[in-house]
């Protein structure tokens, strides 16, 4: 077993380094519905790990507790050994998480190009006075973000619709401008809620290449809930298995499809 | 002879190479931009000094790596300033560059590398990297690759395998120790040595190597640069594919030749508005771009208001009128001509600078046949679009359109110091300081092609026209048979001028050894049932639709309008159409009919439809026909229809005499 300090280097070159983010026996509650019970698993620095489970597993309100938008009646989340207070939202941001959502929340109205440059608003400092008069620090600070945003649309491969309005797009594109605004945060730990969700093979296929490519490139750590068992397998380092509130795997793609729990809850098994 | 010209103008030093002629920019256009790319949102430009900088530490790099004189360097990848550095880098330590289709698999590619033995790979980024890797086995002679974009590439195994940006820094660092060597092998080059190989697409058999010396690219540069009055304020926009002659030409011939300064797009799909923001004075695109932007441009206009469409359209009729003839030098009334002026401020300007043509001086199309009413649009909004015939062989230019003498159906006269002889069978043959060298490893297709005169087969068929001097092309040479009576039977040319109406998806003419000609029609389901819509007409199917009386007339209208214009060639009236059908299906590429790129097998349809081929020919008025189909699943039916054989007025050779008169 592995350490939480440790780190080690997986097959394909990338580093995996000690544990950044750990669920201590968490469990959720909605008045009498118990959502998450009693699971516990930890995220690795610059690794991709995926939460899977059948419908109604509580896969989203578990991202939801990873992202502080839930705090559960008990247990406890460590960030970086520490454990985490309540927070809001903005305050989450700060710390270096952001995420998507599994049914796409941008700015219709806006333009792909806005819409990304939302994602870099807790780099902005100038103030209203300032924004409005295109004066002193507000205009070094978008030139500067706008170099961030332009790598990232470079990077996904959206430079012909930087100024379309996000209404025009096509749902798979939208999803990777979801993407973008994620990433113009510039986060340390990403979490994608259903990133493939409603989406033809070939976008699937893009969405892997930039979810490994973002992995790869800028190190970020990734953690995903997706129900496309195949996508989940061939991404991710370490899988998270969830079954009606519990945890009933988790491991290497193939430890977990070799689990009998799990080929149960996903196969269905007789009760006799 | 040629060199002597390239000798005078030079004025100070020889200018006989690319390499040659990039000094002298770095010193005459020192401070004018050479290279742009759109870059993270921005326009990234490169003065022709900062240009001559890049490509002189990308060479000297080279020269680190060991890139010996005769290697060849294959570039692969898209439109980027660094590739088009690549080339003249390469050419600089006395390699040879070979441009290579980015979109080729890794088959064709393998086949191309190991042609050439290329030593030296310079991608644009991980996805070529990747194919060049996936066949490394089969090339034995390759040493080094080059990147430009690191994105991926991080932790491939970098023994052999080095970045752009690297290479030009250890260049930088060698210099003390490296330049003498440039400058000797810069200094040994001359009109003779070879600038560039490249690959002829294949669309028949295996692509062939095409050899082209300094004296071909500069010559040819040169004089179509001096046709066109090209000076170094020019703008273009580079987005064909590197690996064809039009673009080494464009963008790295005529850009060194004249300095002018070449753009290349951030991405593929972003061309359009790259065009728009760069406006190029400068421009060539295949009829398809043209086609495409009108058929946008429609639809825009059928959204907007009232007000605006009402004036677009009554000022469109006016430049269709007088927009040719100003733009010809033609006389036009000073009523028309103002008015035209306040339908360019109102409308045509505003349009032009949506096009992305706001600026231009020059356009050109080449490559297949453009509608006639698609390149009077362009020419009545006063761009100066003009047709050319070219080809690899001979460095592009063959034949063009000198400015006020463009017409859609012919493609000009030859370009200064080309030659043009047609042979008896209608074959052009060509003569000009561009003709190639030779295919590369390949004796024999130099030999059939090129012949100890110099003189080179086209394989196209055409004449030239007595009354202009320009040249029409008639159709692949293979393809030109003879009628019963030896006259000239050209199918496509007819085809051509049937499919340029919008009622006609289709059409194929028989008459190869027979003495008239007949043809099969397949009617534009979308055209023709948007005009059975407004008139009331109902119909079920295809073939309902087909074989309507009105329908028929209408065809035949059509019919009889293209036998009037093809009456006029005196080579190929013979070719107008005394009898045709309306077929009962749409000929497909799932029956074999056609090939997968929409192309007619003419000789698969003759057998097929050979019953209804002999009912034209017999004077028979109806035939009837039992046709095998294959559904998209693959289930296969069969369609039976009585057909109506219809007459069409031709026109005689007495008549079109009179009307000559």
């Amino acid at each position: 077993m592995l350490d939480a300090s440790d780190s080690f280097v997986t097959e394909d070159g990338r580093t995996i380094g000690g544990v950044v983010m750990e669920m201590k026996n968490i469990t959720l509650r909605f008045g009498g519905v118990v959502a998450i019970k009693d699971i516990s698993f930890d995220i690795r620095e610059g690794e991709i790990r995926a939460i899977i489970g059948p419908n109604g597993a509580g896969k989203s309100s578990m991202l939801n507790v990873i992202s502080g938008f839930y705090v559960p009646q008990e247990g406890e989340v460590l960030f970086h050994g520490k454990q985490r207070p309540p927070m809001r939202p903005y305050e989450v941001a700060r710390q270096g998480i952001a995420r998507t959502f599994q049914n796409i929340a941008l700015f219709e109205g806006m333009s792909v190009l806005d819409n990304v440059m939302t994602g870099r608003l807790n780099n902005m400092k100038a103030g209203l006075f300032q924004q409005a008069f295109w004066k002193g620090r507000a205009e070094k600070e978008e030139v500067a973000n706008r170099e961030v945003v332009e790598k990232i649309i470079d990077f996904l491969e959206i430079q012909a619709i930087r100024k379309t309005p996000v209404s025009r797009l096509p749902y798979g594109l939208k999803k990777r401008v979801e993407l973008a605004r994620a990433l113009a945060a510039e986060p340390k730990l990403l979490l994608l809620d259903e990133p493939m969700a409603g989406m033809n093979v070939e976008e699937k296929e893009d969405m892997s290449r930039f979810i490994l490519d973002v992995n790869d490139e800028f190190g970020t750590t990734i953690a995903l809930i997706e129900h496309d068992m195949g996508v989940v397998m061939d991404l991710s380092d370490r899988v998270v298995v969830m079954d009606y509130g519990k945890k009933i795997g988790d491991g290497t793609p193939d430890e977990v499809r070799n689990n009998q729990n799990v080929i149960d809850a996903y196969l269905g098994v007789s009760h006799d | 002879m040629s060199q002597t010209a390239a000798q005078t103008s030079s004025g100070a030093g020889q200018l006989l190479s690319v390499p040659a002629l990039l000094e002298k920019n770095a010193t005459v256009h020192a401070n004018r931009p050479a290279y742009r790319e759109k870059e993270f949102g921005i326009w990234q430009s490169w003065t022709w000094k900062e240009t001559a900088e890049e490509i002189d530490a990308l060479a000297l790099g080279l020269l680190n790596l060991g890139v010996s004189e005769g290697d060849f360097i294959a570039v692969i990848g898209r439109n980027r300033p660094s590739l088009y550095w690549s080339m003249v880098a390469a050419q600089s330590v006395g390699a040879v560059p070979v441009p290579i289709y980015q979109d080729s698999g890794a088959e064709e590619m393998a086949y191309v590398l190991d042609h050439c033995g290329a030593a030296y790979v310079i991608a644009g980024d991980q996805e070529q990297v990747d194919k060049v890797v996936e066949i490394k086995d089969q090339l034995t002679n390759l040493k080094h690759m080059i990147y430009i974009d690191p994105r991926g590439l991080r932790k491939y195994d970098h023994s052999h395998l080095h970045q752009y940006s690297h290479v030009q820094e250890q260049g930088r660092a060698a210099r003390d120790e490296l330049s003498a060597e440039l400058a000797a092998r810069r200094g040994k080059l001359d009109y003779e040595s070879t600038c560039v190989m490249l690959y002829t697409s294949g669309t028949t058999g295996r692509p062939k190597g095409v050899v082209l010396s300094n004296r071909n690219v500069i010559e040819s540069a040169k004089n179509a640069s001096e046709f066109d009055h090209l000076t170094a304020q020019e703008d273009i926009l580079s987005y064909l594919p590197m690996a064809w002659v039009g673009d080494f030409i464009f963008s790295l011939g005529q850009a060194f030749w004249c300095g002018f300064c070449v753009n290349c797009p951030e991405s593929e799909d972003t061309m359009m508005t790259d065009l728009r923001e760069i406006g190029p004075t400068y421009f060539f695109a295949p009829p398809r771009v043209f086609e495409g932007q009108l058929t946008n441009v429609m639809i825009r206009m059928e959204d907007a208001g009232k007000l605006k469409r009402r004036m677009f359209h009554h000022f469109l009729a006016h430049a269709k009128k007088v927009g040719g003839l100003i733009l010809d030098g033609k006389t036009v009334s000073t009523m028309d001509r103002l008015k035209y002026a306040l339908g360019d401020m109102l409308v045509y300007g505003p349009l032009k600078d949506t096009l992305g043509y706001g600026r231009i001086r020059v356009g050109y199309t080449a490559g297949e046949a453009i509608g006639p009413e698609i390149f009077d649009f362009y020419r009545s909004l006063g761009i100066n679009l003009k047709q050319l015939y070219g080809q690899t062989e001979a460095t592009v230019f063959i034949t063009v359109q000198p400015d006020g003498q463009v017409r859609a159906d012919t493609v000009g006269v030859p370009a200064p110091d080309v030659e043009l002889r047609i042979a008896d069978n209608g074959e052009i043959f060509y003569r000009s300081p561009g003709t190639f060298v030779e295919y590369y490893k390949n004796a024999e297709s130099t030999a059939s092609t090129k012949d100890a005169e110099g003189w080179v087969a086209t394989g196209d068929a055409g004449f030239i026209e007595e009354s202009s001097g320009h040249l029409r092309i008639i159709d692949r040479a293979k393809d030109v048979g003879k009628m019963a009576n030896g006259a000239l039977f050209a199918p496509k040319y007819v085809e051509n001028k049937l499919k340029f109406y919008p009622d006609i998806l289709e059409a194929v003419v028989f008459g190869n050894e027979r003495d008239r000609c007949v043809a099969f029609i397949n009617i534009d389901l979308t055209a023709v049932g948007n005009w059975a819509e407004r008139n009331n007409i109902a119909y079920a199917s295809y073939q309902e639709l087909a074989g309507h009386p009105r329908v028929l007339e209408t065809i035949r209208n059509h019919v009889e309008a293209v036998n009037v214009s093809v009456a006029q060639d005196e080579m190929l009236s013979g070719c107008q159409i005394h009898r045709f059908v309306i077929l009962h299906k749409e000929l497909d590429a799932d029956d074999g009919e056609m090939t997968r790129t929409r192309k007619v097998r003419r000789r698969i349809v003759e057998e097929k439809f050979a019953d209804i081929i002999a009912a034209l020919y017999d004077g028979s008025d109806q035939v009837s026909t039992r046709t095998e189909v294959t559904y998209e699943d693959g289930r296969k039916g069969a369609i039976s229809a009585t057909l109506t054989c219809v007459d069409a007025k031709v026109q005689s050779a007495i008549t079109r005499a009179v009307a000559a008169e």
